[in-house]
């Protein structure tokens, strides 16, 4: 943890809070995999219903700091997390806090599909069901019917919500991961490069999904592609070697950024 | 000539064709390697081959084929009334007259005089030679191991002139083809992949061995006992007839061994299977590396202890253990101190079967498990799932195929195994459900029909086989299916 | 792991102030992650309290048979009982059918004072002796006949029984009629620990002697012969053979429904019963083929076709780990393929290649059941002198010794168990020693 004391770091984020809502607030993050640094002392806040973007040339951290928001590090045999982590002012590393709970409140979606190898409707029930959300089963098919059709995939399964997730398109494979997320409710999305495995087509519709999930929940996408973030995001951070350089509006960033990096980077002189 | 003798002289003239071979190749080089098409030491290996292996594939013939052929033309000569006799009684006295001709090797000049003067005194002279005969020769035998001797020497001269000859006439040949452009390299690596490829025939040769000897001697099983007797027979009572006896009625019913070997396996792997799984589960999912490099070998220890060291601690050890303990339980439950576990039973043989199987369960789940994405896992953990709630919903039903296979894989050694039923699991052929008392299996059974005199025409050692192209069968379908599940189970997630 | 553990608090998720916080049943939740994980752990547990209990019931039992109990005394070699009439010279057999056993009888009598006469007293002082006694004197005899009416110390091995009652392995509060030592030759083995006539030696016929029907004679050296015997032969055999098959596998052949079958085919073979192979060699290489029975070639032959297999699949996975960049640069200097392998990618794999024969090389060192078929349970007291003699194996004395009921006998087989173990642990150790010195990471 970092020096400073309890007392000045509320004081300090009472200040945020009064100004802006963040959802969650990252301070001085540092993140080492055995004896290697891969982030270094990262400040990063995330403001609630806005979408924000993780930029940064390939290596830089971008998953790393991802990962941190919802412990997903704490399976990675020999990663230490250092700094704080707040959700709604919960610190997230706290012992006293449980990752089952938190990741049911922080839900992720990662770079390459993962549907289970279980039918489409099992799939998007398993988190409920584990979590226990739904107590008969009409509520559960009014779960798993909402969270597909929040996740734009209602209308092309339904009439086969019992066969194969597997045997989706890739693209229909990573919306039905999101609606699997969707599903438990959460109150942040973690979203890992989730279009690289994708094609334009399908990347377009995963984008105005995104677009429309903005309203009800806080998302942090990492992106590879300058063009998505400018897109989909609100709010764009750069990360190059471990370290924050910049974060910003994602109009500002991409106009007229504060840091030389950023622009350069934007620029595609390097990444 | 001893054949090892004409091995060396095929080897001496074969290292004199590779120096012949290699220095006429440098000679036509003059000096200037490139202008030769491969490196001299290859046309050397060319001389070498053709010297040894033409001599080799004459002794192979020569070997399966002279006596075969000595044999017919001695048979050939038997009296007409010993020609009438039955096929075993030939053979019986063709083996006499094999050991005769080597007594009569054995003679002086005047021993063997003496000895053809008078055939009644046959035996006790080549006792005392130590070639002991089961009975007094007739006097045709006698003629006959002489003939055999004659046959057997000129046969072995033939074959030293052949080998001989054809060594070196391989060597002349080959010596001769040499040239500059002759692409000896190519020739011999042409012999290298033709042995390359007779050695990978092997592992078939060795299915067809497996498959066409059981067949065989299963078949003469049946033409005594018919099949549907022995498949479907519920006796197993096979009378143990004195040597030489024709076929005594016994009876040869597969079904109690089957049902011992079944119930003992099913034993095993109730053991087995929860104590193996989640053994595997524990060091894939939770245990730290430390842990996970202790236990892990140690676990597989179990796996390369000898079965037979099991059998003996199940002997030893577990037997009379539960057997005391059952005692105890009696006793402090009715009072009375009888035991109603004996020391062999079905429980004795599976629990140390099951305990030899833990490390086959635990690292061929181990592979499946740890074949299944780490993505699979991401996306449970990620979605708030605990550990157990990812291995129980996600990663097992991801990996069920591949640990079903991985199960029957372990199956077939459960029934397969030989050692620890033999000694902790009794003789009796029984048909009973109470799993205390002791059963048989097919493998005891293969095993007790086969130590002691063997008698190759008697239903009592061929049901031995009858009994193991059974279990091959079992095992085979048992494998090749598990293979098959482990296989898709495999590129599915490649 | 972060810093920070996973395990949570449950008091403090209870006592969270959010008031919209979901119940997601977290207490039953890890109740249950608890019980999976104790399973787990329970699991392996078992394992290796089995492995420990295996090994230590072995070793318990069987430590003690690395001694030996004998009997130091100076023995007469009397004229008189050896040969009366003094027609040794005239009659060479004399030397050989003497009564030697009362020879030493005698001997230990005197030593313990008892009378000449006391026929109860001599019957016990003769099962203190044992039986192998006989042999002993009768080879020093006929080596030397001039001892005969000389007085020479000899030691000599105590009988089996007597050896167990020293080592404390007979319950000398059980009546005496039912055990096998009476009180008497307890008062004795105490007098002459005593005196330093009897004690207890390292017992190297343990590792010479060969079958014997009484226990302290009998050792495993003939069956380590032939053990050794098949071991040359399977490794001749198998490694060349098993190579070669995997090199054509691996790099030259086509994949066809002919190589695949040969593959389908070795998985198989590595998972047909062992038993299966001593039918095998039955009916293929002694009723067929005329192999002598209980000979250690035909064995060899058998656990050959055994090991093959086993050694081809690491073989194989040796020459697939051979990355191809290594064949990809030594045809591109022109070598040809059959240089290319031969020269650079055999080389490379040896080790794995060596490590994978020597772990079949154990397996086959420890199996039994295809040896009994093929007849090696035979009692064979003399050391085979070629591969074509009669022999036993390691494995099958211990077989032949687990179904002797006499405790000295169990003493033996857990020995002889100690002893294979220890080869076993011997050849597991150099092929993990092979594979950390040799091993690459490409
Ligand atoms: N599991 C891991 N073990 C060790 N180092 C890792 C691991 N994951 C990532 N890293 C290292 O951390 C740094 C950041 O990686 P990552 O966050 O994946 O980058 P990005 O997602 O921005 O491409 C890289 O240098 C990478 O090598
Ligand atoms: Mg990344």
């Amino acid at each position: 943890m970092n020096m400073m004391s309890e007392a000045a770091v509320e004081k300090a984020l009472d200040r945020q809070m009064n100004d802006i809502s963040y959802k969650m607030i990252g301070k001085d993050v540092s993140v080492y995999y055995g004896e290697k640094r891969a982030l270094y002392d990262v400040n990063l806040n995330v403001r609630e219903n806005t979408v924000t973007a993780l930029i940064g040339p390939s290596g830089c951290g971008k998953s790393t700091f991802l990962r941190t928001l919802n412990r997903m590090n704490d399976t990675i045999d020999g990663c230490r997390v250092t700094g704080r982590i707040t959700l709604d002012s919960d610190d997230i590393y706290d012992p006293n806090i449980d990752v089952v709970e938190l990741r049911a409140r922080v839900g992720m979606v990662f770079q390459k599909p993962n549907p289970f190898p279980k039918s489409i409707y099992e799939n998007v029930a398993y988190g409920p069901r584990i979590h226990g959300l739904a107590k008969a089963k009409a509520d559960m098919d009014a779960i798993v019917e909402q969270s597909l059709q929040k996740a734009g995939l209602w209308n092309e399964v339904k009439d086969r919500l019992h066969e194969g997730g597997t045997g989706l398109s890739g693209g229909q494979q990573q919306r039905l991961c999101i609606a699997r997320a969707v599903a438990v409710s959460p109150e942040v999305i973690l979203m890992d490069e989730p279009c690289s495995a994708l094609d334009p087509i399908a990347t377009a519709k995963v984008e105005e999904l995104i677009h429309e999930l903005r309203t009800n929940f806080t998302i942090v996408i990492v992106t590879h592609s300058m063009q998505q973030a400018a897109r989909v995001s609100q709010r764009t951070a750069m990360f190059h070697l471990g370290n924050l350089v910049e974060e910003n509006d994602t109009d500002k960033m991409f106009t007229n950024p504060d840091d030389q990096r950023t622009q350069d980077y934007i620029m595609g002189r390097f990444g | 000539m001893s054949i090892s003798f004409l091995l060396l002289i095929i080897a001496v003239i074969g290292v004199a064709g590779y120096l012949f071979g290699s220095w006429r190749a440098n000679a036509l080089a003059g000096g200037k390697l490139s202008s030769l098409h491969s490196r001299p030491g290859y046309y050397g290996s060319f001389v070498a081959i053709w010297s040894i292996l033409p001599a080799l594939v004459v002794i192979l013939v020569w070997i399966i084929a002279s006596p075969i052929y000595i044999s017919s033309t001695v048979r050939g000569g038997f009296p007409e009334e010993v020609k009438a006799t039955s096929q075993a009684e030939q053979n019986l006295a063709y083996n006499m007259i094999g050991a005769i001709s080597r007594g009569l090797n054995t003679l002086s000049a005047q021993e063997r005089e003496a000895m053809f003067q008078d055939s009644a005194t046959a035996r006790t002279v080549l006792a005392a030679k130590g070639v002991p005969l089961a009975a007094d020769p007739a006097p045709y035998m006698l003629t006959s191991a002489d003939d055999l001797n004659r046959m057997t020497q000129a046969s072995s001269t033939f074959l030293s002139i052949l080998v001989i000859i054809a060594a070196l006439a391989g060597a002349f040949l080959s010596y001769r083809a040499i040239a500059p452009k002759f692409r000896a390299r190519n020739r011999v690596e042409g012999v290298m992949l033709v042995s390359l490829i007779a050695a990978s025939s092997i592992a078939i040769l060795t299915t067809v061995g497996i498959v066409a000897s059981m067949a065989t001697e299963a078949i003469h099983f049946f033409n005594m006992v018919p099949a549907w007797e022995f498949f479907f027979g519920t006796t197993w009572d096979p009378r143990f007839a004195a040597a030489g006896a024709t076929a005594s009625a016994g009876q040869f019913g597969l079904i109690p061994l089957l049902a011992g070997t079944l119930y003992i396996g099913f034993v095993a792997m109730l053991v087995a299977v929860p104590v193996g799984l989640f053994a595997a589960i524990y060091m894939s999912e939770y245990a730290s590396r430390t842990v996970r490099s202790i236990a892990k070998p140690l676990l597989e220890v179990l796996a390369g202890i000898p079965t037979i060291v099991y059998g003996f601690f199940a002997l030893i050890t577990v037997g009379p253990f539960l057997r005391d303990i059952s005692a105890q339980l009696n006793g402090l439950v009715t009072g009375n101190y009888a035991s109603f576990i004996q020391a062999q039973s079905v429980l004795t043989a599976g629990i140390v079967m099951g305990i030899m199987l833990i490390p086959y369960v635990s690292s061929l789940s181990d592979d499946i498990i740890t074949a299944v994405p780490r993505a699979l896992r991401d996306g449970s953990l990620g979605l708030g799932a605990t550990r157990s709630e990812t291995i129980k919903r996600v990663i097992m039903p991801a990996a069920l195929p591949g640990v079903v296979g991985a199960l029957l894989m372990t199956a077939s050694r459960a029934i397969g195994e030989t050692m620890i039923v033999v000694l902790a699991a009794g003789v009796a052929a029984r048909m009973q459900l109470n799993p205390f008392e002791p059963m048989t299996t097919v493998t005891v059974k293969i095993v007790n029909q086969l130590t002691g005199d063997l008698e190759f025409t008697s239903p009592q050692t061929l049901v031995a086989f009858a009994l193991g192209i059974t279990l091959f069968a079992i095992t085979l379908c048992l494998n090749i299916y598990a293979l098959y599940i482990v296989r898709k189970y495999r590129e599915q997630y490649e | 792991m972060s810093q920070v553990s996973t395990s949570p608090s449950m008091a403090a998720v209870g006592a969270s102030a959010k008031p919209e916080r979901r119940d997601i049943g977290l207490r039953g939740r890890y109740a249950a992650e608890r019980r999976f994980r104790f399973y787990g752990m329970a699991a392996i547990a078992f394992g290796l309290l089995f492995l420990f209990l295996l090994l230590f019931s072995v070793v318990s039992k069987g430590y003690t048979a690395f001694q030996q109990t004998m009997i130091t005394i100076p023995v007469e070699f009397s004229q008189q009982i050896i040969d009366k009439n003094n027609e040794r010279a005239t009659n060479p057999q004399k030397l050989v059918t003497a009564n030697y056993p009362v020879v030493a009888r005698n001997a230990l009598a005197k030593v313990l004072g008892v009378s000449e006469d006391d026929r109860a007293g001599l019957k016990a002082v003769n099962g203190m002796i044992s039986d192998s006694v006989r042999v002993q004197l009768r080879n020093l005899v006929t080596a030397d006949p001039s001892i005969i009416g000389t007085t020479q110390k000899v030691t000599f091995l105590a009988h089996g029984d007597l050896d167990s009652a020293f080592k404390g392995q007979i319950d000398l509060s059980v009546p005496e009629t039912n055990r096998k030592v009476s009180d008497k030759q307890v008062g004795w083995m105490n007098q002459l620990a005593e005196s330093g006539a009897l004690s207890k030696h390292f017992n190297t016929g343990l590792f010479t002697n060969g079958a014997s029907s009484r226990p302290e004679a009998a050792g495993v050296g003939v069956a380590l012969i032939g053990s050794l015997y098949m071991m040359l032969i399977v490794l001749v055999l198998s490694l060349p053979i098993g190579v070669a098959a995997s090199i054509y596998l691996e790099e030259f052949a086509p994949k066809n429904r002919f190589t695949d079958l040969i593959e389908v085919n070795i998985n198989n073979l590595a998972a047909v019963p062992s038993i299966v192979y001593g039918l095998l060699g039955l009916a293929v290489f002694i009723n067929f083929a005329g192999f002598p029975r209980s000979a250690a070639l035909v064995g060899g032959l058998v656990l050959t076709l055994m090991t093959l297999p086993t050694i081809i699949i690491a073989t194989r996975a040796a020459l697939k780990a051979v990355p191809p960049s290594i064949r990809a640069a030594a045809l591109g200097l022109g070598a040809s393929k059959m240089q290319t392998v031969f020269h650079h990618v055999l080389p490379l794999a040896m080790p794995g290649i060596l490590t994978g024969t020597i772990i079949g090389l154990a397996h086959a060192l420890g199996e039994t059941a295809p040896l009994l078929l093929i007849g090696m349970v035979a009692f064979v007291a003399d050391v085979p002198a070629t591969p074509m003699d009669p022999a036993t194996a390691l494995p099958v004395q211990i077989y032949m010794w687990a179904n002797e009921a006499e405790r000295a006998f169990v003493e033996r087989t857990s020995g002889a168990i100690i002893v294979l173990l220890i080869f076993l642990i011997l050849m597991n150790v150099g092929a993990i020693l092979l594979r950390r010195r040799f091993e690459r990471r490409w």
